[in-house]
């Protein structure tokens, strides 16, 4: 039998350990995970961005470079504004870079394709990517298709 | 016993419940937070938290293991292997953390708390405490309340962590998955107060209600080495019949 003490510091250490296990779960395992290193702020303007969500991933030539941060309704042009957070180590992206909407995968979740242009110029914090393609919405997809082959069928 | 004490089949599970029920009033009525409780209550969580450490965390390594094995190898026929870390880290904290640790709980630490009472009833300690003018509620019952509802969620936490590190090991060590992808997804699906918040409030009615079923058939138990025994079986029978219920209401309601 261990005396009194040392159960009560056994189980003190047992308390902290599951201090120890919350904390990392909730920082590394959910949404609130802390995103490591420097990081810089992009805006960007779609007209459709179809199932986006925050956090998604924000990617270059396959290489997840930052993520999403928030997406909102412009008030005024009524476009949906992305907010992208990209680490600061990709500092030197073009001026004329581009965005897509693109999906991983069948079941894969719908990311951020930046494309980069030849601009001299670099993207400085808070700027906006002007060049935008939104999300292939598999409705709209279907009604081209379907008109097509009408029209098709008239000539 | 004759049936007019015990009533019928049907009406006899229903005052079982109901002295349960009045056992646990009477136990909170007496209820108090002395710096002796507390200390009791730490002790207590030693007994029922650190001792079922072991089956804990060799049950969450390989519960998160072959969780992932599984998904990984329905996924990659979709194409979408990706999407492994989502569905561990969703089914671990929203479901299987909470349940199988209070399972594990039942087993381990709740049959060990009925036998301890039902022993001392049976050796006359109760009554013994009594005569001192000690309430029993108060220096049995409460701390073992207590730990239950404190010990169950730090073990479904550190359940929940070795599971992570199951998966971990088996997606990116064995099968070589990215591990920033995994970690990026997991990031983006999981959220904190639903998901993982939703979890540990289960797991913190769990721990409570396996404590309690386990107080009260030690407290019920008939004083004999045979009534004891059967007291040790209700208590895993019912906490896992209570459990699974409660899991699913509660599932219910943060739905």
């Amino acid at each position: 039998m261990k005396s009194s003490h040392q159960i009560e510091l056994t189980a003190g250490v047992f308390l902290l350990l599951a201090v120890a296990a919350l904390i990392f779960l909730a920082l590394h395992a959910t949404d609130r995970g802390v995103v490591s290193g420097e990081s810089y702020e992009l805006q960007a303007g779609f007209s459709n961005v179809g199932g986006l969500k925050p956090r998604a991933t924000v990617s270059m030539g396959g290489v997840a470079i930052g993520m999403v941060e928030a997406i909102d309704l412009d008030p005024e042009t009524f476009e949906a504004k992305v907010t992208m957070r990209i680490s600061s180590e990709y500092d030197n992206l073009p001026e004329d870079t581009s965005a897509s909407i693109l999906t991983s995968g069948i079941l894969g979740d719908q990311y951020i394709g930046l494309e980069p242009g030849g601009s001299p110029e670099v993207l400085a914090d808070g700027d906006r990517i002007l060049i935008t393609s939104s999300a292939m919405v598999l409705e709209q997809l279907i009604g081209r298709y379907m008109f097509n082959s009408d029209s098709e069928g008239e000539e | 016993m004759n049936s007019e004490q015990n009533g019928t089949v049907l009406t006899a599970p229903l005052r079982e419940f109901g002295r349960a029920g009045l056992f646990l009033l009477t136990a909170f009525s007496r209820m108090r937070f002395g710096r002796r409780q507390l200390a009791e209550a730490l002790r207590q969580v030693y007994f029922a938290g650190v001792r079922s450490l072991v089956i804990i965390v060799i049950s969450g390594f390989f519960v998160g293991l072959v969780l992932t094995l599984q998904t990984y190898d329905t996924l990659t026929r979709f194409g979408a292997a990706d999407a492994v870390s989502t569905v561990l880290a969703l089914s671990l904290f929203r479901e299987l953390g909470p349940v199988l640790a209070a399972l594990l709980f039942a087993g381990r630490a709740g049959t060990s708390i009925t036998a301890e009472i039902g022993l001392m009833k049976a050796t006359e300690q109760l009554d013994a405490l009594d005569l001192m003018a000690i309430d029993p509620m108060e220096r049995i019952i409460q701390p073992r309340l207590l730990a239950g509802a404190i010990a169950l969620p730090c073990l479904v936490l550190i359940f929940n962590l070795t599971a992570l590190v199951g998966g971990i090991f088996f997606a990116v060590f064995l099968m070589g998955s990215d591990p920033i992808t995994f970690w990026a997804n997991m990031q983006s699906s999981v959220e904190l107060l639903r998901d993982f918040g939703g979890g540990m409030l289960k797991a913190v009615c769990f721990g409570f209600v396996a404590a309690w079923l386990a107080v009260w058939f030690g407290w019920s138990a008939r004083p004999t080495s045979e009534g004891v025994a059967l007291a040790t079986t209700q208590t895993v029978i019912a906490t896992a019949i209570a459990v699974l219920v409660l899991d699913f209401i509660l599932s219910a309601f943060m739905l």
